[in-house]
């Protein structure tokens, strides 16, 4: 007679697939016959064994509950907890555990078992979605004759481009790509300073196409985003273009595969696209920061989609920009940067360090206004052909960026409103002799991009300061 | 007729709550007006003039000031206008 699953007695989760369940199949009748209450319950064949009362766990779910990993699984319920558990075939234990002494006399005393369906790649997941508690996230079920994609842009969950259905199966795969637990709350995400779980980040981080791999990636992108220096509020809400840059160091950036090399701040690499995707989708969605809301932005820019690159660090002549913020070179980490996008340096005949460095600077110097100094930091990406010439002449990055520097102190005649027939400058109130063009720390520089090219690139920093945005640079964890 | 599909919801889940507006003020005289800077250029500029203008017909002004335009209220100054204020303008733009 079979008793409910979790009355006292013993459990067995058996599968008609399994030689070794086949192989139990008279200790199950031996112990039916006994005094003991017994639940069998099967996991492919509802008739199985045949003869015995059986429970029908095709749907897993009571194997799914009982966190079953292989068949046959012995249980023992005392007051409606489990006090024992066995896998596989083991004479003396299951004796033990039955308490009868001739169990099982006639079969060999151990076999292996085999592995329970409710593991199964693929089902695993699904089980956790349908049974699991983890998952907190209000659950919204479209109409059956509903567009699926339709009714997500209808929601107004996109950047306007599609994304990927955030099904429960899909967010749980997400949520195996780190360690931390989906309820914590990695950041108050702006404007609307919401709690922004792990879990609700993996919702995001699914819709913008991640991989789980993917999401340490996220979280701290997201976590360096809302630091207080950086002012993601502002960021957002200003009604200049820029957004938030995502640049990524050590060895994560190729575990995950991202881009550093040919076409390093363009489209086609999966990580580079969907990462950066990942953190507006979470600002946009859990922060409530949309386009003409909060986001007031004139024009924008195509970085605000997604805006994420690695640093080309192994053909660099250069320490890497987290190792020049103070993490070693086998950390992983982001540095988050308010920019705009990049604009690209075009300089072919330059083979001294010198003429290299005349040509950055004179493109630098227009970062939003040749006229406009110290208040704007930027990233220099030095491509590795313009690379080449420092390395060869022996210039250190930190030597390059002194160079720089030196050739942007701009004399306050070149500055001042009117200057060069031009209203815009900077006010009296800021005069001096000179002044400029970047804060001390504020030229980044990092190496990317392919083989081929003389070209380098610049991407202007928004207002900088307490005002505006700090680099933030955070450790990737798992 | 396909299956439906079913999605966790991506965003915060909260819905903004409705609130009744404050009462018009029925006068200026003898009210207490907050002319919020937000430390955008020229907000200054603009608060003096309405200053002026408040202050002609009998409004008792309370200057109040952002440290930045870039980041929100902190809680003590949002504080500050709920009590010393009956109603308040916000210079918001440059």
């Amino acid at each position: 007679m079979s008793s409910h699953p979790l009355a006292d007695g013993l459990i067995a989760i058996v599968k008609k697939a399994c030689p070794t369940c086949e192989l139990v199949v008279p200790v199950l009748e031996q112990l039916a016959r006994a005094d003991i209450p017994l639940a069998v319950w099967c996991q492919d064949e509802p008739n199985f064994p045949p003869g015995l009362d059986v429970y029908d766990d095709r749907e897993l779910e009571t194997s799914y509950r009982f966190g079953i990993q292989t068949v046959p699984t012995l249980l023992r319920i005392d007051q409606e907890r489990e006090v024992a558990r066995l896998e596989g075939w083991l004479r003396t234990d299951w004796q033990q555990l039955s308490g009868i002494d001739d169990l099982g006399l006639g079969l060999p005393p151990q076999r292996p078992g085999c592995g329970s369906l409710s593991v199964e790649p693929g089902r695993a997941e699904r089980l956790e979605a349908r049974y699991g508690d983890r998952l907190k996230a209000r659950r919204i079920e479209f109409g059956t004759q509903e567009d699926d994609h339709e009714a997500l842009f209808e929601r107004g969950w996109t950047d306007g481009l599609p994304v990927v259905p955030p099904t429960p199966e899909r967010v749980v795969r997400m949520l195996a790509g780190t360690d931390r637990p989906s309820d914590e709350v990695v950041a108050q995400i702006p404007p609307n300073l919401a709690p922004g779980t792990v879990e609700k980040i993996a919702i995001n981080a699914v819709m913008a196409g991640c991989k789980p791999e993917y999401l340490p990636v996220v979280l701290a992108a997201v976590e360096a985003a809302c630091q207080d220096a950086f002012g993601l509020h502002g960021l957002l809400a200003t009604t200049l273009s820029h957004g938030p840059v995502v640049v990524v160091n050590g060895p994560i950036a190729g575990r995950i595969e991202m881009n550093s090399g040919l076409n390093a701040l363009g489209q086609g690499n999966r990580a580079n696209a969907t990462i950066g995707r990942a953190l507006q989708l979470v600002v946009r969605n859990v922060g409530g920061g949309r386009p003409g809301e909060v986001d007031r932005a004139c024009l924008g820019s195509p970085g605000k989609i997604s805006f994420c690159f690695a640093e080309n660090e192994a053909d660099s002549p250069w320490e890497s920009l987290a190792v020049e913020r103070g993490f070693a070179a086998d950390v992983s980490t982001v540095t988050l940067f308010g920019g705009e996008a990049p604009r690209v340096i075009v300089d072919q005949l330059s083979r001294t360090p010198v003429s290299l460095a005349n040509s950055f600077a004179a493109c630098l110097r227009t970062v939003c206004h040749p006229k406009l100094p110290i208040v704007f930091d930027t990233i220099l990406v030095v491509s590795p052909e313009h690379a080449r010439v420092f390395r060869d002449a022996e210039w250190s990055k930190a030597h390059l960026r002194k160079e720089l520097i030196g050739r942007l102190m701009l004399p306050w005649e070149e500055l001042e409103r009117g200057a060069g027939g031009i209203a815009e400058g900077v006010p009296e109130s800021m005069r001096q002799p000179v002044i400029p063009k970047f804060r001390p720390k504020g030229l980044l520089i990092v190496h990317a991009g392919g083989p081929a090219g003389l070209f380098s690139a610049i991407i202007g920093g928004w207002v900088n300061g307490d005002t505006g945005t700090q680099p933030v640079t955070v450790e990737v964890r798992s | 007729m396909s299956p439906s599909m079913t999605v966790l919801d991506p965003t915060d889940e909260s819905r903004p709550t409705a609130r009744q507006r404050a009462p018009r003020l029925d006068a200026l005289a003898g009210r207490r007006i907050g002319l919020l800077d937000i430390s955008k250029a020229r907000g200054d500029v603009f608060l003096d003039r309405l200053a002026e203008h408040l202050g002609e017909r009998g409004a008792h002004i309370e200057r109040l000031r952002k440290p930045t335009f870039s980041r929100p209220a902190p809680a003590d100054l949002r504080q500050e206008i709920a009590t010393r204020c009956d109603a308040v303008i916000e210079a918001l733009a440059d």
